[in-house]
């Protein structure tokens, strides 16, 4: 760590301030360092996560949407992220602190690509939901088994092939007959899938790119909320 | 003098062949199924599409093994058949090419591993060398003119499987990547940065393939051609994106719009021209056409410059607090 920033002398808002920019740098042990400083001063777990971390990705989220920030630093982010999560996610889950929501993701069957996949899973890990991450060549099964083990409240959908985009309507499909389709929030993704194709198919939205995906998650949610 | 160096002397402008997946998922492959088991599966069908090509005027063709890394094939539990499936693909190529009346060159394409490399993942570059090598060597031995790694993104798994190709002899090398995010790779490679990478490892030609459509890769082009005029340039555009209209998936990058990218990228400066994913020989034989054709104009719109991009560094920067 650099000697010359003294994390102990400094105020609140500069330390968090701070584990923005380390988080948006990558800088993993620094962002432990001052998780841990900042709960020592009394802020609450849920706190630190929403006003640090979720702030700082919210920052990463912004910058990789608009092409200042690319792959590898959003993967650094992203495992900074995770080094404050080790510490705060037990602490979060004692103090029942709010949850922001859960996910279900994965690539649908006949697809083996993840890359875009794994940037929405991390993304919407920094943004504070917790994400169940399927991997790839998901088939309804694999959906429907991780919905009646998680209950989520997203289920997000990832194809690059064209020829594997259609499965995600089968997908949707399977919610409806089984009625639950309203009661989750379908996204999909993959760089052929556009708005008319999610439209088309029966999903809530399309999301272009990782950050889009926390956005629209974000604005989905808060209308779930308010339907109650 | 080797064969692709006869090609580029000879020819000014070497045509180059269009997708292999768009053709085999037409061929009936089923999604998710490995296209590199077709080698040994259906190896009349690959022969075929190799033929299309060399019908509408390719004059270079890539094998049908640009997922044959270890890695890639693990995926479908077919790791242990690398030497198997590679061998075979430049072996159905091979004799396509040599059916020819004329030249044709046989490439073996070699596509990325899927992994990321340490510490962004969990891949080190000794073994991404070593999966490359073992890809390479099979395609040559049997009987590849060239060694052909495309759709890269890393610089540094370009770099691996560059150092895996000419660990297999002393065939011709090209590499070329994908600029597809922002007008950089997914990794965030400039054309530049990429043009100065590549441009120290000894490669007989680099460039761009893939991503989304010829507009994309004409910027590729006409800045690495800028920044390097004697540079061997290789353009190979998707045949625009792929769009969801009216429960149809179609690219929108017809036969008359690659043929006007093919006369553009001519002009600013690619040697070698083809298509990728989305494309199929009637785009190519248009293509072929339009070059071959004297009097065809084409209105070059340069792709305008990212205004923003110093302005982003800065964002960037300003945001440094350590380090």
């Amino acid at each position: 760590m650099n000697d010359e920033v003294n994390i102990k002398d400094m105020p609140i808002d500069e330390l968090l301030e701070l584990m923005q920019d380390d988080l948006y740098d990558g800088y993993a042990d620094e962002v432990v360092a001052e998780v841990n400083e900042a709960l020592s001063r009394g802020m609450t777990p849920y706190e630190v996560l929403t006003q640090g971390l979720v702030a700082g990705m919210d920052i990463v989220g912004v910058d990789f949407r608009d092409g200042v920030l690319f792959v590898p630093e959003v993967l650094m982010a992203a495992k900074a992220m995770k080094a404050g999560m080790i510490i705060l996610r037990p602490l979060l889950a004692e103090t029942g602190a709010p949850k922001v929501g859960t996910l279900v993701i994965g690539t649908v069957k006949g697809d083996i690509h993840d890359i875009g996949k794994n940037l929405v899973a991390m993304m919407m890990e920094g943004a504070g939901f917790e994400v169940i991450n399927l991997g790839i060549n998901n088939d309804v099964d694999s959906f429907m088994g991780a919905i009646d083990a998680h209950n989520p409240d997203i289920i997000g959908m990832s194809a690059l092939l064209t020829t594997t985009m259609p499965y995600m309507r089968t997908v949707v499909n399977t919610l409806k007959e089984k009625g639950i389709r309203r009661d989750l929030i379908v996204l999909v993704g993959g760089a052929p899938v556009n708005d008319a194709f999610a439209e088309d198919i029966g999903a809530d939205a399309c999301c272009r790119d990782a950050a889009v995906a926390v956005e629209t998650a974000e604005k989905l949610m808060a209308i779930k909320r308010e339907k109650g | 003098m080797n064969k692709l160096q006869q090609l580029t002397e000879t020819e000014g402008t070497v045509i180059l062949d269009g997708g292999m997946g768009t053709m085999l998922f037409a061929a009936g492959l089923d999604s998710g199924n490995p296209p590199e088991e077709w080698n040994v599966l259906h190896p009349e069908r690959i022969r075929a599409i190799h033929q299309g090509y060399i019908e509408a005027g390719a004059r270079v063709i890539l094998t049908n093994s640009f997922g044959g890394t270890r890695f890639r094939l693990k995926l479908h539990k077919l790791q242990d058949r690398v030497v198997e499936l590679n061998r075979a693909a430049a072996r159905i190529a091979r004799a396509a090419a040599d059916r020819a009346d004329h030249l044709v060159v046989v490439a073996g394409s070699m596509g990325p591993t899927g992994e990321m490399l340490q510490p962004l993942g969990a891949m080190t570059f000794k073994e991404a060398q070593a999966a490359f090598a073992e890809q390479a060597a099979a395609l040559a031995e049997g009987g590849v003119d060239v060694l052909w790694i495309e759709t890269m993104s890393d610089l540094n798994e370009i770099r691996a499987a560059v150092a895996g190709a000419k660990s297999a002899g002393n065939l011709p090398v090209v590499a070329t990547m994908t600029f597809d995010t922002h007008g950089r790779t997914m990794m965030g490679v400039t054309p530049v940065q990429a043009l100065e990478t590549l441009g120290g490892l000894e490669l007989a030609a680099f460039g761009g393939n893939c991503g989304n459509g010829p507009g994309e890769i004409e910027g590729v082009i006409h800045a690495m051609h800028q920044a390097e005029p004697g540079a061997m340039l290789v353009a190979k555009a998707n045949a625009g994106l792929p769009k969801w209209v009216n429960n149809v998936l179609a690219y929108d990058g017809t036969p008359e719009v690659m043929a006007d990218y093919a006369v553009k990228a001519r002009h600013l400066g690619a040697k070698l021209i083809g298509a990728c994913c989305g494309s199929t020989p009637t785009h190519i034989k248009a293509m072929a056409q339009a070059l071959a054709d004297p009097n065809r104009k084409v209105l070059v719109n340069l792709p305008a410059p990212d205004s923003a991009s110093e302005e982003k560094l800065s964002r960037r920067r300003s945001r440094r607090r350590r380090a």
